[in-house]
């Protein structure tokens, strides 16, 4: 599963930049996150709670940033187990390009998911995907707006 | 012929309780101590088992145990086998891998099952296996069966290099060559074989009984063999010694082959009953959990080229096959896309020169078997749509190319391996062709033209093979057991009748028909007749109910045993009415002696061979006689299908208008029975040609594996069928019989899409004919 997106972030570059890479940020933004712990300098242990058609399920996995390009782009890749409901893994590449002192935050994410989620819910993977990548990027603007604004 | 003799329409005896909710299948059996097993199954594909880490299960509320595929191989359980041999051309027998009943080394599809735990009620044990936690190194997956034969393809199993179980023939090449060389006109197809989920309405289940004090198992399953059962589970898998398991199959809710096979999960339960220290244990399936393990259908992938003469006379017929058989080899998988599939490429036609080659391949998938009709669908529908694509190429009318080419003379030895026994195509052909309006059929374009409706028809002239099979010949081409089977009959002494019988009835209504047979014979009423099948305990031996056999074979078996009966009472009546015994005639329930008013119940001439007070000097007492039947010929029913259908260009949706079947299947005892065999079977081959497909993705995740996704056919998608049958009579068994039970599902896909292809005017369509599909095809 592929997709693809954009927002556009009413602050520059760089303050974009140190927001995606702060856990606690990250945690905030990533929808149905309980947990995430730093393991490494760029690597990460999270849960994250998910419902894909009738699927429900607690993902624990690993998370880690790489080919970080400072203030660029990084690539994010992940892989979780969820139980009896499958495993999901996956990345995504995120580059951020100036645009008249904004920051455009342009996302490629590609998935894969298997066992039951792959089963029952396929076809909801790609919109329940979409739904998920938009609701993180609105918490992001959203949080990282509040922070400058604080 | 009686009011419930042969011929009649008695209604079926068993639907009282099926209808009124009383039927007893496996998962309504309960006793005392009874615990649960849930599998852990995997999720990957393909993936090598690092470790399992079962701690956190084993402490959770109600578990027992958590057993592992280490474990049962430790504790002597066999692999899984394949019951039928099948060698390459060049001499080699198949390259066969590993199946052990839970994984032990490597899972090799999706719903693989690694380890099983048992708890004392159903929510602990699916709880329990969630906490199971294994760690898999994921391994490369291919689930397309030419893929997998090519260079740098995942392996699956040592013993199948390029993932090739057998490469085989059949028919002589080089003279099939030449005739298509010398051929006025070759026709060429590639298609396509839809790969499909079976969908018992009843799911598999196991229940286990283990009796510490007599070291005896019980196994209430979901089978439609019982006895294969139990034969297969003591002498391959060493689970318990014959005479120590009893397999019973109680009522059993549809099967379309997929309970002929012994999976895993009766295995892991019978072994799990004893190792766990508990008196039984119990496994029944989720729907999704059948969707990733019943053995699925079909999925072959063929390129074909027939040739004709300047008279449209078929010259030769060359076929090669990729049949997908799944990550493992499934009990009969191996005889499917061989011996049952291209043994039956010549279809009713006169093809001096045939010669097919069949790769089968292992891929990442759920294994494949037989599915209703196993084999003959697949050459029914390559044969089919052959000679409706060859009438289309050549300009001349599909029904007067087909009987141009009909085998009219009998017997008749193919060039693979059948000798049809009898038939007449024609009169199938005339049939189905009067019953559609097949002349009329212009004027019908033409209105739903100007309704802006794209209508087309076509047809299938199907023959099929039933009856399986005379023993020593299947022996001779691999099958591991004998295809006869078994009856006995014992007449009470007031005169009721039970009839055992090694077949098996899973939705057939042998509870009903057989019972006719007794009611033709001696004029007793069906009620005063008892049919006892399914378990191992009460009959001897039998080999169950598949490939159309137990009218066949299995009633042929009850005949000889009815014989015997007969004769003997005749013996005895002759002697009480002081008559000869070539006088005594049986009818109505009396025994009469011919020409005088000499007569007997029938229930006094029972009770005279009980009370044993006057028999001929040196008779025993009794009436009671058993009998083996071994065919002398497969069957051969065949028919003609026509189908009939519209499509909206604009949104792909197709109606089914119109579908006749005119099926010649000799003998028939309950017309009325038949005609539900043919409507089921008919819905069945629409919804695999229109809806059903089960679908992998590159990693091997299976995408249908609910009924969101996996399209079923309804009653709505239906017209009202017109079905009519011919009778000519099958000479190899004792009634005439040829079955009835898969040919619907064999003739109808290639009918569909013979008059779909025909409304598009596009060829390239595959199965399933979606409206997605059907609308790419209208609009390139």
């Amino acid at each position: 599963m592929d997709l693809s997106g954009q927002q556009l972030i009413a602050a520059d570059r760089v303050f974009v930049w140190e927001k995606l890479n702060d856990p606690e940020i990250l945690k905030r933004c990533i929808p149905g996150c309980e947990t995430l712990e730093q393991q490494g300098e760029d690597a990460f242990k999270a849960t994250v709670v998910l419902k894909i058609g009738p699927v429900k399920a607690k993902f624990s996995g690993a998370v880690e940033l790489k080919d970080k390009v400072y203030p660029e782009s990084y690539r994010i890749v992940g892989e979780g187990a969820g139980g009896i409901a499958g495993f999901a893994k996956g990345g995504a590449t995120v580059r951020l390009e100036e645009k008249s002192g904004e920051t455009l935050l342009i996302y490629d994410v590609d998935a894969q998911v298997g066992g039951k989620i792959a089963q029952l819910g396929s076809r909801l993977i790609k919109s329940t995907s979409a739904k998920l990548a938009k609701q993180f990027f609105a918490k992001f603007d959203e949080v990282v707006l509040s922070e400058i604004n604080a | 012929m009686g009011m419930e003799g042969i011929g009649a329409k008695v209604l079926r005896k068993e639907d009282k309780r099926f209808i009124t909710g009383k039927g007893k299948y496996t998962d309504d059996h309960k006793v005392a101590g009874m615990q649960y097993a849930a599998f852990v199954r995997s999720p990957h594909a393909h993936a090598r088992i690092k470790g399992i880490d079962k701690s956190a299960a084993e402490s959770m509320p109600g578990v027992t145990a958590v057993l592992d595929g280490k474990q049962l191989t430790g504790d002597g359980i066999g692999n899984i086998i394949c019951g039928w041999m099948i060698h390459s051309k060049d001499g080699s027998p198949m390259n066969m891998g590993a199946w052990s009943a839970l994984a032990t080394e490597h899972v090799r599809y999706v719903g693989d099952a690694a380890a099983v735990v048992i708890a004392e009620s159903q929510s602990e044990a699916k709880a329990a296996a969630e906490a199971v936690s294994i760690d898999y190194e994921v391994l490369p997956a291919v689930v397309d069966a030419v893929k997998a034969m090519g260079d740098g393809a995942p392996q699956l199993h040592p013993e199948a290099a390029n993932n090739i179980i057998y490469d085989w023939e059949i028919g002589d090449e080089a003279p099939t060559d030449a005739a298509l060389a010398g051929s006025a006109k070759i026709v060429e197809l590639d298609i396509t074989n839809n790969r499909l989920s079976p969908n018992p309405m009843e799911p598999r289940s196991a229940l286990a009984l283990y009796d510490e004090a007599e070291d005896h198992y019980t196994l209430y399953t979901t089978s439609q063999n019982p006895h294969v059962a139990r034969l297969v589970l003591s002498a391959f898998y060493q689970v318990a010694p014959e005479h120590k398991l009893r397999v019973i199959a109680p009522d059993v809710g549809g099967g379309f082959g997929s309970k002929i096979y012994i999976y895993p999960e009766e295995i892991v339960c019978l072994w799990a009953a004893k190792r766990a220290g508990v008196p039984a244990v119990k496994w029944t399936s989720e729907r999704t959990e059948a969707f990733l393990t019943d053995a699925h259908g079909r999925d072959h992938i063929t390129k074909a080229k027939m040739g004709f003469d300047a008279n449209n006379k078929i010259t030769g017929f060359k076929v090669e096959t990729v049949a997908n058989l799944g990550a493992y080899m499934s009990l009969f998988s191996s005889s499917v896309p061989t011996y049952l599939y291209a043994t039956l490429l010549s279809g009713q036609y006169n093809i001096a020169n045939i010669h097919c080659n069949v790769k089968t391949v292992y891929t990442n998938t759920t294994p494949v078997d037989a599915y209703r009709g196993a084999g003959r669908p697949e050459a029914t529908y390559v044969v089919e749509r052959m000679m409706e694509t060859a009438a289309r190429e050549l300009g001349v009318d599909p029904a007067e190319l087909r009987r141009a080419n009909f085998v009219t003379e009998f017997p008749h030895q193919t060039p693979v391996i059948m000798a049809y026994d009898a038939g007449d195509y024609s009169a199938s052909l005339d049939a189905a062709m009067a019953a559609s309006d097949y002349a009329g059929f212009a004027a019908r374009r033409a209105d739903a033209e100007s309704r802006g409706k794209l209508r087309g028809i076509g047809m299938s002239c199907y023959i099929e093979a039933c009856g399986i099979a005379p023993s020593a010949a299947v022996g001779s081409l691999g099958a591991g057991v004998g295809l006869w089977e078994s009856a006995e009959v014992r007449v009470n002494p007031v005169g009721t009748v039970e009839i055992l019988t090694g077949s098996h009835s899973h939705g057939q209504g042998h509870e009903t028909t057989f019972t006719q047979l007794v009611s033709d014979r001696f004029g007793v009423p069906t009620d005063n007749v008892q049919i006892v099948h399914g378990d191992t305990d009460k009959v001897q031996f039998g080999m169950g109910t598949y490939g159309s056999r137990s009218g066949a074979v299995g009633m042929s078996a009850i005949v000889k045993a009815l014989d015997k009966v007969e004769a003997k009472a005749k013996k005895i009546a002759a002697h009480m009415l002081e008559a000869d015994e070539g006088d005594i005639v049986i009818e109505n329930g009396e025994v009469t002696v011919a020409g005088t008013d000499k007569k007997l119940g029938w229930h006094e001439v029972c009770l005279g061979a009980y009370t044993g007070h006057n028999l001929p000097d040196g008779m025993e007492p009794g009436l009671k006689e058993g009998a083996f039947y071994d065919p002398t010929n497969f069957t051969f029913p065949a028919g003609c299908y026509i189908c009939e259908v519209e499509v909206d260009p604009e949104t792909g949706v197709t109606d089914v208008i119109q579908f006749v079947a005119a099926d010649d299947f000799g003998k028939i005892i309950n017309p009325m029975i038949v005609e539900g065999q043919v409507h089921g079977g008919i819905a069945q081959g629409i919804g695999q040609a229109m809806m059903e497909h089960a679908i992998y993705d590159d990693e091997g995740q299976l995408l249908t594996a609910s009924y969101m996704d996996y399209q079923m056919p309804r009653a709505g998608d239906l017209p009202s069928f017109k079905v009519s049958t011919s009778e000519t009579l099958c000479p190899g068994n004792p009634l005439g019989m040829k079955g009835c039970g898969e040919a619907g599902a064999i003739g109808s896909p290639p009918a569909f899409m013979n008059a779909i292809t025909d409304a598009i005017s596009n060829n390239t369509l595959a199965m399933p004919a979606t409206p997605q599909r059907v609308w790419a095809a209208i609009n390139g």
